[in-house]
């Protein structure tokens, strides 16, 4: 099949909705594409069916209401020349004609490898969180949550929301920067009464700093977890375990279309746009900052594909943001012990089972591939990878099309339609 | 759709029955121990990040392989099949 419209926004997570509305709402023709099954993105998920969050109702229905096109299920999977995407959706496919395009495919959680973390029961922090959000039976279950910053939060309350029975918080950060920070908040009152409401509702849940998973135990699922809380060991028996350490931006497409990237984050100019024309990124791609730093985003680009006028608040409060991201990033920095949890056996590539002990001797990611078949697997390096970028300091530069496992018929531009017969209407 | 309505499914030959809105990935919690693949020595493996991103959850849905079980609601009268 074939599609053509006058933007096409990659990702419907808050960043990707608010630019979609403040676009098609001057008049572009708008179409969202989002591998999900429902808009929302990684914070908002389910919102578009339960409609219990204010914000998330407020954006959901604008968008509903904005005549962008949402097409759910659709994966893009390559770029091969500019103003083309091609797209899979289920068993089809689907190639789609741009005039300009927003990026806003988001972020991930940054895992780092420990012994026992590929056993069931074992999984990121807002990964069991969002899972839960989908449906995962919580009730009654024993959870221990390790990781950094707010996000260990959001997904404690979540679950603890669900009936489950969070045991543990973890926060890694050293307790002076963990409290640094959390004083910075003051300067960003948004941020500070969501803190405070999800503190308050944690009350009882045992938490520390200085404190992180040493290994997760068990025969063919998660049974129990040993920690390092302050100095010293202990051990928790529990069904679930959330572990991973912040997040990083999904740069796969922005890569493949060549958008420049430095420190992790694409780089763009005060109006979002790339060094690639008619291409512009909002929301994660511009560094780690959350929600609010999404929707603002969201709306600039937004403007600017419209070619519309930008009040001057916008601007204001993506500069405040950027504040706010700036200290977040400082504060979930994985701290050095992180990098010396895995031991010789625990697997580093968890889609080609390659041990730390067979990268001994590589010096990149290159020969890491080569030799060792690291981030050779389905997933493409997108869980080792940054692993192995905080492990071994090794960047990920060359992503290479298809940027997911795609059939070959995806990759293959579809046959022009032939001309249909004009109605009388 | 009804709020509180529930379908029915079937992993791995066991019936399950989950709310409208659950995610074959988080019903594979009710059908046994969490497992969607066996990794290359046999050993078991579950969902990891919940978004499309780990490749970790993949599974036989309605006769297709290796689809990501977190990117897809359950149906009624959806076959899953996990290759552990
Ligand atoms: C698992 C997870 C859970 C989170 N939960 C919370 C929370 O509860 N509270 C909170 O404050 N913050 C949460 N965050 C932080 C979150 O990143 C931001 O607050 C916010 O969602 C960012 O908005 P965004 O629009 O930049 O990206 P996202 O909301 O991440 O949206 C990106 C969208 O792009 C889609 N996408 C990516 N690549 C492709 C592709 N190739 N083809 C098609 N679609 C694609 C994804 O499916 C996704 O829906 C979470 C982050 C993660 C990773
Ligand atoms: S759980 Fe990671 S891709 Fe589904």
């Amino acid at each position: 099949m074939r599609e053509a419209c006058d933007l096409v926004v990659v990702g419907a997570g808050p960043g990707g909705l608010a630019a979609a509305c403040r676009a098609a709402e001057a008049g572009l023709d708008v179409l969202v594409l989002d591998q999900q099954p429902e808009p929302g993105g990684q914070i908002w998920r389910g919102e578009a069916r339960k409609r219990e969050h204010r914000l998330a109702r407020r954006w959901l229905s604008r968008f509903a209401a904005s005549g962008a096109r949402f097409r759910p299920g659709a994966r893009v999977v390559a770029a091969p020349e500019p103003g083309l995407l091609l797209v899979e959706e289920g068993t089809s496919s689907l190639a789609v004609r741009y005039g300009r395009l927003v990026l806003a495919t988001g972020a991930r959680e940054r895992f780092l490898p420990f012994p026992g973390w590929t056993l069931p029961g074992v999984l990121g922090v807002s990964g069991l969180q969002v899972l839960v959000k989908d449906g995962l039976p919580i009730q009654g279950k024993r959870v221990v949550l390790a990781g950094t910053g707010p996000l260990l939060l959001a997904a404690a309350a979540t679950i603890q929301a669900h009936g489950g029975d969070v045991l543990f918080i973890a926060e890694q950060a050293p307790a002076a920067r963990h409290w640094g920070f959390a004083l910075q908040l003051w300067r960003h009152p948004g941020k500070l009464l969501q803190g405070a409401a999800l503190a308050a509702g944690l009350v009882g849940v045992p938490s520390a700093t200085d404190a992180w998973v040493l290994a997760a135990q068990g025969e063919r699922r998660l049974e129990s977890v040993r920690l390092s809380v302050r100095g010293r060991e202990t051990q928790l028996a529990c069904d679930y375990l959330g572990a991973a350490w912040g997040l990083v931006p999904n740069l796969e497409l922005a890569r493949l279309l060549g958008c420049e990237v430095v420190r992790g984050a694409v780089v763009v100019n005060d109006r979002l746009e790339t060094r690639v024309p008619r291409v512009q990124a909002v929301g994660e791609l511009l560094g780690i900052g959350g929600v609010d730093q999404a929707l603002v985003t969201g709306e600039l680009a937004g403007l600017v594909a419209a070619e519309q006028p930008v009040p001057s608040a916008l601007d204001t409060s993506w500069q405040r943001i950027r504040a706010f991201a700036t200290a977040l990033a400082l504060h979930d920095a994985p701290r050095p012990e992180l990098r010396a949890l895995a031991t010789p056996d625990t697997l580093v590539c968890r889609c080609e089972d390659v041990p730390l002990s067979e990268l001994e001797g590589c010096g990149n990611l290159r020969e890491a591939r080569l030799y060792a078949r690291l981030g050779m697997g389905a997933c493409q390096g997108r869980t080792c990878g940054a692993a192995a970028e905080t492990l071994f300091g090794w960047a990920g530069e060359d992503v290479r099309p298809p940027c997911l496992p795609a059939r070959i018929g995806s990759l293959r531009l579809p046959p022009e339609p032939p001309p249909t017969p004009k109605r009388e209407s | 759709m009804r709020d509180g309505a529930s379908l029915t499914l079937r992993i791995n030959g066991r019936v399950v029955t989950v709310p409208v809105g659950t995610s074959v990935a988080a019903a594979l919690a009710l059908a046994g121990d969490f497992v969607s693949r066996g990794d290359l020595g046999g050993r078991p493996r579950g969902p990891l990040c919940g978004m499309g991103v780990c490749f970790e959850c993949r599974a036989t849905i309605d006769g297709v392989p290796e689809v990501l079980a977190c990117l897809t609601p359950c149906r009624d009268g959806q076959e899953v099949v996990t290759d552990a």
